[in-house]
């Protein structure tokens, strides 16, 4: 392995930041699709100049972009630049469509969820949050959208379908939109158990399939939100991030609206982990790529302020799979810091020392090329910070 | 020759410069000149109306000649101007956002 490369969605486009090992000196390459906003980029594991992107706006709707060739170049799946629709030929611009199942032969078109106001309200697709690829093919991908639902393409992204029994297995009209929409935020593909993928919504909680999507039970006992009206609720909690400890699949970190979570069973059963944290809200947590307890948040300081708390954007670090927590600061900003970091803006890479990345609400990119030890700025300047993705080449 | 003025983003996804030009059979009107850019440019599918309902997104509004054609029915034949290519259908992004 010889670099990385990051790939960061941000408010206003998407930016490719590449370094060899040692992480100290970067190429900035960008803005792609300037203007729009990039919910999330990723590569797949597969492939790694497989790329998809999600560009989103709220003029124009929905596109899914793909690159062949490590982000040098883009297009839409299924639609080449310039190239039109022949008689009898393949419908165009299917790669953007995203239409909720409502078949009879999948049986369950749910076609409410709970509002704001707690009154029902109609599934209605926005935007796709994240992009999941697969682990072994490269022209599979998952998307999670708002309103939440899963879907899957097979062909390289140029139709989507969606796992439908996941809306449909009976919890649906509880759930309901979070401050940033009813979104499917977090997919998680197990790399040991074949079929078994974990998903988190915001506010409905997390869900398990063993089956490769098909069917999907909640997993959130453990979790108390004092938020609703049953705080140990089977669904309805705001789920923010889950993180996976590749060695151990069945070894599962939460990052809920408030309080840090985690599992030893696959998300059977949840304990809280916050201990000393200086708040346990937050929306990012990831786990080392080689230490399976060691693990990253980023707390802030409420639901209500969206920043760091005491104006220090400061990163802990737990080597013991949470409760006892370290702050992490050397590197970054102690004074006057008020940014947010959002629940896809931060990732590990696969390198020796592991290396750390988070994207800021100030557009700020960090990456720590000694496990948290310390931190240095790759951009300073970008956009508000959706995501940050990083591939280990 | 039907000629179709995009917001710049869609001309970016497009990958076209200026004013597009679309021939249309028939009665011209905002549903046949749409889904004649949307098949010489399919890349825009999807992003002037739903690709479902067909409804035009919200935040996009119709104008030809100074007139506000956003909420007639989208069969309703166009200004001769726009017919005969002297004026162009306007496809205007609202100003809002950041």
């Amino acid at each position: 392995m010889s670099g990385v490369r990051v790939l960061v969605g941000t408010k206003k486009g998407a930016f490719i930041l590449t370094s060899d090992g040692k992480r100290e000196k970067w190429e900035v390459s960008g803005p792609h699709f300037a203007g729009w906003e990039m919910y999330h980029l990723k590569g797949s594991p597969a492939d790694p100049n497989r790329i998809y992107a999600s560009q989103t706006s709220g003029w124009f709707g929905q596109i899914i972009q793909r690159s062949d060739d490590g982000g040098k170049t883009w297009f839409q799946p299924g639609t080449p630049p310039g190239e039109t629709t022949g008689p009898g030929g393949m419908p165009k611009g299917e790669s953007n469509k995203f239409v909720y199942d409502t078949s009879a032969e999948t049986g369950k078109p749910l076609t409410t969820h709970q509002f704001y106001d707690g009154t029902q309200h109609p599934w209605e697709f926005k935007r796709v949050w994240h992009l999941e690829p697969s682990l072994s093919d490269p022209d599979t991908v998952y998307a999670g959208v708002e309103d939440a639902a899963l879907f899957r393409s097979t062909n390289g992204g140029k139709t989507w379908e969606e796992l439908s029994g996941l809306r449909g297995h009976g919890t649906g009209p509880q759930w309901q939109p979070g401050a940033g929409g009813m979104c499917l935020h977090t997919i998680v593909l197990d790399p040991k158990t074949e079929g078994r993928i974990f998903i988190a919504i915001s506010a409905a909680g997390a869900f398990r399939s063993d089956d490769a999507g098909k069917t999907w039970k909640p997993i959130n006992k453990g979790l108390k939100s004092q938020y609703i009206p049953n705080p140990e609720a089977e669904v309805g909690h705001c789920v923010h991030r889950i993180a996976q400890a590749k060695s151990r699949p069945e070894l599962l970190y939460m990052q809920k609206h408030w309080d840090v979570m985690r599992s030893f069973d696959a998300g059977e059963t949840w304990t809280e982990v916050s201990d000393n944290l200086p708040t346990d809200f937050g929306f990012v947590i990831d786990v080392h790529a080689h230490e399976p307890e060691t693990i990253y948040v980023v707390p802030i300081k409420s639901d209500g302020e969206h920043f760091v708390p005491d104006g220090k954007l400061r990163v802990y670090r737990s080597r013991t799979g949470g409760n006892e927590w370290e702050e992490l600061t050397k590197g970054l900003p102690q004074s006057n810091c008020y940014v947010n970091v959002l629940r896809d803006a931060m990732a590990v890479d696969a390198l020796d020392k592991c290396g750390v990345y988070f994207g800021t609400s100030g557009g700020q990119v960090y990456c720590s090329a000694d496990a948290g030890d310390s931190w240095a700025p790759i951009v300073r300047d970008l956009p508000a910070v959706y995501s940050v993705e990083v591939q280990t080449l | 020759m039907i000629r179709v003025e995009l917001p710049g983003h869609l001309r970016a996804l497009a990958h076209v410069k200026g004013e597009v030009t679309v021939e249309v059979a028939g009665t011209v009107s905002v549903l046949s000149v749409l889904d004649a850019v949307e098949t010489q440019y399919p890349m825009l599918r999807g992003t002037i109306r739903d690709h479902v309902t067909q409804q035009r997104r919200p935040f996009l509004r119709f104008f030809a000649c100074g007139e506000d054609l956003s909420h007639e029915p989208p069969e309703t034949p166009l200004p001769e101007a726009v017919v005969n290519g002297k004026e162009p259908l306007l496809v205007v992004g609202a100003i809002a956002g950041g």
